[in-house]
């Protein structure tokens, strides 16, 4: 994937559920539509609860990693 | 109406990280209000309530939590200790301390050592408290509706709750929104 514009950074890491959730939807609505946020967590839990949370608000999951025991999701606004 | 349940197969060997699904055409008329009756006031279920509540409006999906009997304990303010009108309405609240900072377990209370162990905990694994989590719903957006028959019965006043709730309703109004097809969570 190209370069991509990250508008906000959300640092969930030691955070647990649902928090890593709460902090992604805080930080969606700072953005403009279109625009990207990237969220960092370390909960496992987040994997499928941040997919579950981008169907469900039609907010696009466009990237997702994993470093070491960090997760990376990069997401853009409906 | 018909739901077709959109499940994606998941294999234990699936990697650790699937790749990313597409955000399905969002289907407005598949998605259903969440109805919370808050009926416990223990900490454990309080906690489950709050946590339910506030992930429910990061998500976006419209909840509601209908406050009645112990449930509605947990939103008396705090600084609360006594409430009630009369002798047994002011003797109930002695017995137990309402507001949501004052809540204890059902099992392993232990005078309040199971309640400051669990706080412990959770604050070590930095969870949010049930405020904490309260503080969250409410700006989120999540409704929370006290109970009018509970407010009677234990003689509080609007005074006594917290602040930012909505209007008391009754059960007509619990029923209504079910019949309408809020998805139910009794708690």
């Amino acid at each position: 994937m190209g370069v991509v514009e990250i508008s906000q950074h959300v640092d969930a890491r030691g955070l647990s559920c649902p928090m890593p959730i709460v902090k992604t939807a805080q930080a969606i609505k700072t953005v403009a539509p279109g625009e990207l946020i990237e969220v960092l967590a370390t909960d496992p839990g987040s994997v499928k609860d941040v997919a579950a949370w981008s169907r469900t608000t039609g907010n696009e999951l466009v990237e997702q990693s994993v470093d070491g025991a960090v997760y990376r999701f990069v997401l853009r606004r409906k | 109406m018909t739901f077709v349940a959109e499940r994606p197969e998941t294999t234990i060997a699936e990697s650790a990280l699937p790749a990313p699904e597409p955000a399905p055409a969002s289907d407005d008329a598949a998605q259903h209000d969440i109805l919370i009756i808050n009926y416990s006031g223990e900490l454990e279920k309080t906690w489950a309530t709050m946590l339910l509540a506030s992930t429910a409006g990061a998500m976006g999906v419209r909840c509601r939590v209908f406050l009645t009997f112990w449930g509605l304990q947990n939103f008396v303010k705090d600084e609360k200790w006594i409430t009630g009108q009369n002798w047994m309405q002011k003797m109930m609240a002695a017995m137990q301390r309402p507001g949501i900072s004052h809540r204890k377990l059902s099992k392993m209370n232990f005078m309040g050592m199971g309640p400051w162990m669990m706080g412990r905990l959770a604050k070590q694994q930095r969870n949010p408290s049930p405020k904490e989590l309260l503080a969250i719903a409410q700006e989120m957006g999540v409704e929370f509706i006290p109970c009018q028959m509970t407010m009677d019965m234990f003689g509080l006043t609007r005074d006594d709750l917290i602040d930012g709730m909505s209007e008391p309703v009754g059960a007509a109004t619990v029923i209504e929104l079910m019949a309408q097809g809020s998805s139910p969570l009794f708690i």
